[in-house]
């Protein structure tokens, strides 16, 4: 029997987030990925407007709150005074890829030497299940009551994809949680994204395909199988861009 | 030694010499030669420059940097400082000390880019949204932005609030000898425990601005006016000029200030005793000095005088409170009044 044991980053403070929600896995694996990397005291966090703005409590590190969509600007500024530090800000899609899309933008083409992790669930789950940026089509939500219809309310984000494009990331893969092989891998992807931050090698962009069971209405397990049969195949996971490859 | 300086380039190497070592921009007219300066300047002093893709991404950047511990500016005119009323909001609710230079441009909307003075409602009275001040200093002249821009950094960390510094396009572009202040050692600088650092398994830090329960928020507000209150009594600054038997007393800031003098200087020659309050904070704002002056018997008017139509005027009044007619002479779009102008309008007793 493998016994886990809880990352030494990660506070005592039980954790707010829904039953089935995927935050918690994240938290699991960006605290691991800092304690196995050997950066627990060397390591700074942004939190987003979401549901993880209490995410400061559950970090012993020390963190920075941002206002909406401005983590990206925020962790320059950290990176810029700390240029040693390990700095990840922690967004969700409204704040990512809604809001802070500019920024979210920007950074990466200037190539910030920061990480960001990308919780994608394609719903906003703190305000109540608003559309997002990446909701699919046909997806309800309580501002697209009959299933988003990309006449009516646009057509959804591959942010990922879009931000390969750009020459600044040097790093961005997909991953998702709902079974416990991606859970690794997005494990190793995290873990990958930090130790390129750590050589200095530039921008590195981690998506991170997650269930909502409140705001689909769905249970845990029907949320994590709404991952695997419905995102997963629109959202395909894996290495997006790695330039770190090309060196070798 | 003095030596001659463009307004908005003395500014930058005053933040320089005052140790700001993080500055975070985006180009609008008319304070660009600041971030022009310090993105060749900051590289030659190990600091760090950022043209952010936006306003709004720029003051989040001095949050960061900030609230990393960093001595971080911006700067911007009127619509930029719109833009940036978010982060200060926030800047102000996390406590996290930083400058920020307004050379303001008239408005509303795109207006255009001369003078004005119509960020006062904005820059004093809040701007952002929530219960919070900056210090707002208004600078007159190129070496007294020198001079509030190298110790507005220290004001700043003191409080743990945000600074500002308004002034206008005139103050921006104009030249005038001024003299850099040394520069200081940022080694030495007062250490600042509550920035987030790397905290080596300490107690975490936390730059945050979120209070979501009632009582938790109500003592942090309460806090914030106590700060606010204590800056009332040790910041305060003021100017008279021929105050003491002044029968007409001028109230203008900034470059405003200086036509007012200008037009005192005329009026004393043919006899008519004038005089100037000059706020050099605008936040907290000199209320006794004027009040002082309310009290006097041979004192028979206040004119407020103000490139807008009529903001700090509101204060004057609050001030005075009823005690002597407050009148306003105003000039807005980017039109400034000549010292002319004022002479005759308190020569035909209007």
């Amino acid at each position: 029997m493998i016994v886990q044991k809880k990352p030494q980053l990660l506070t005592d403070t039980p954790l707010h987030y829904c039953p089935g929600c995927t935050h918690g896995i994240v938290h699991r694996l960006v605290a691991e990925s800092i304690e196995e990397l050997g950066m627990c005291d060397n390591a700074i966090g942004v939190m987003p407007v979401g549901c993880a703005v209490f995410g400061y409590n559950y970090f012993k590190c020390d963190m920075l709150q941002a206002a909406h969509g401005r983590a990206p600007s925020v962790s320059t500024g950290v990176k810029r005074v700390h240029p040693d530090a390990l700095v990840f800000s922690y967004q969700g899609d409204g704040d990512c890829s809604s809001i802070g899309m500019c920024e979210t933008v920007h950074a990466a083409a200037r190539g910030e030497n920061f990480t960001i992790i990308f919780i994608n669930n394609g719903i906003y789950g703190m305000t109540g299940g608003q559309m997002a940026p990446t909701t699919m089509e046909g997806v309800k939500a309580t501002t697209c009551i009959y299933g988003r219809d990309p006449k009516i309310n646009g057509n959804p984000i591959h942010v990922a994809e879009m931000l390969a494009t750009l020459t600044g990331p040097c790093y961005i893969e997909r991953v998702a949680c709902d079974n416990p092989a991606h859970v690794n891998a997005a494990k190793k992807a995290i873990k990958k994204a930090f130790e390129l931050q750590i050589a200095k090698k530039g921008f590195t962009f981690i998506e991170v395909l997650a269930s909502c069971p409140s705001n689909y209405h769905l249970t845990p397990l029907d949320a994590q199988k709404f991952v695997t049969e419905r995102a997963i195949p629109f959202y395909p996971l894996g290495v997006i861009k790695d330039t770190t490859k090309e060196e070798k | 030694m003095k030596k001659l300086w463009k307004g908005n380039e003395a500014i930058a190497e005053a933040a320089i010499a005052a140790g700001c070592r993080y500055f975070f921009g985006y180009p609008i007219t008319p304070q660009n030669e600041i971030p022009e300066y310090m993105s060749w300047r900051l590289n030659e002093v190990g600091g760090s420059f950022v043209q952010a893709e936006s306003e709004v991404s720029a003051i989040n950047m001095v949050y960061g940097a900030a609230g990393a511990g960093g001595r971080a500016m911006t700067s911007s005119s009127s619509p930029g400082i719109s833009l940036k009323q978010e982060g200060i909001s926030y800047l102000a609710g996390a406590m996290v000390p930083c400058v920020i230079i307004n050379m303001m441009r008239s408005g509303p909307g795109l207006g255009g880019i001369q003078p004005s003075q119509g960020d006062y409602f904005q820059a004093t009275k809040g701007g952002g949204h929530g219960d919070y001040h900056c210090i707002v200093y208004a600078p007159a002249s190129i070496q007294e932005f020198v001079d509030i821009t190298y110790k507005a950094f220290d004001t700043a960390d003191r409080y743990r609030v945000p600074v500002m510094l308004i002034g206008d396009g005139m103050l921006g572009q104009m030249m005038e000898p001024a003299e850099i202040p040394p520069m200081k050692n940022i080694n030495r600088l007062p250490k600042k425990d509550w920035a987030v650092d790397c905290n080596n398994g300490g107690t975490q830090r936390l730059i945050n601005s979120i209070k979501i329960d009632a009582n938790e928020l109500e003592e942090h507000n309460i806090h914030l006016a106590q700060i606010y209150e204590e800056i009332a009594k040790k910041e305060t600054e003021v100017e008279t000029y021929l105050c003491d038997d002044a029968e007409y007393i001028f109230v203008a800031y900034g470059s405003v200030a200086r036509i007012c003098k200008a037009s005192i200087d005329e009026l004393r020659k043919e006899g008519i005793k004038a005089g100037l309050i000059r706020p050099i904070t605008l936040y907290p704002y000199p209320t006794k000095t004027i009040a002082k002056y309310a009290k006097k018997r041979i004192v028979k008017k206040f004119v407020t005088v103000e490139l807008s139509m009529g903001q700090m005027v509101e204060d004057v009044r609050l001030a005075v409170n009823g005690k002597k007619p407050v009148e306003f002479y105003g000039r807005a779009g980017g039109n400034v009044m000549m010292p002319g102008d004022l002479v005759k309008y308190i020569k035909e007793g209007k």
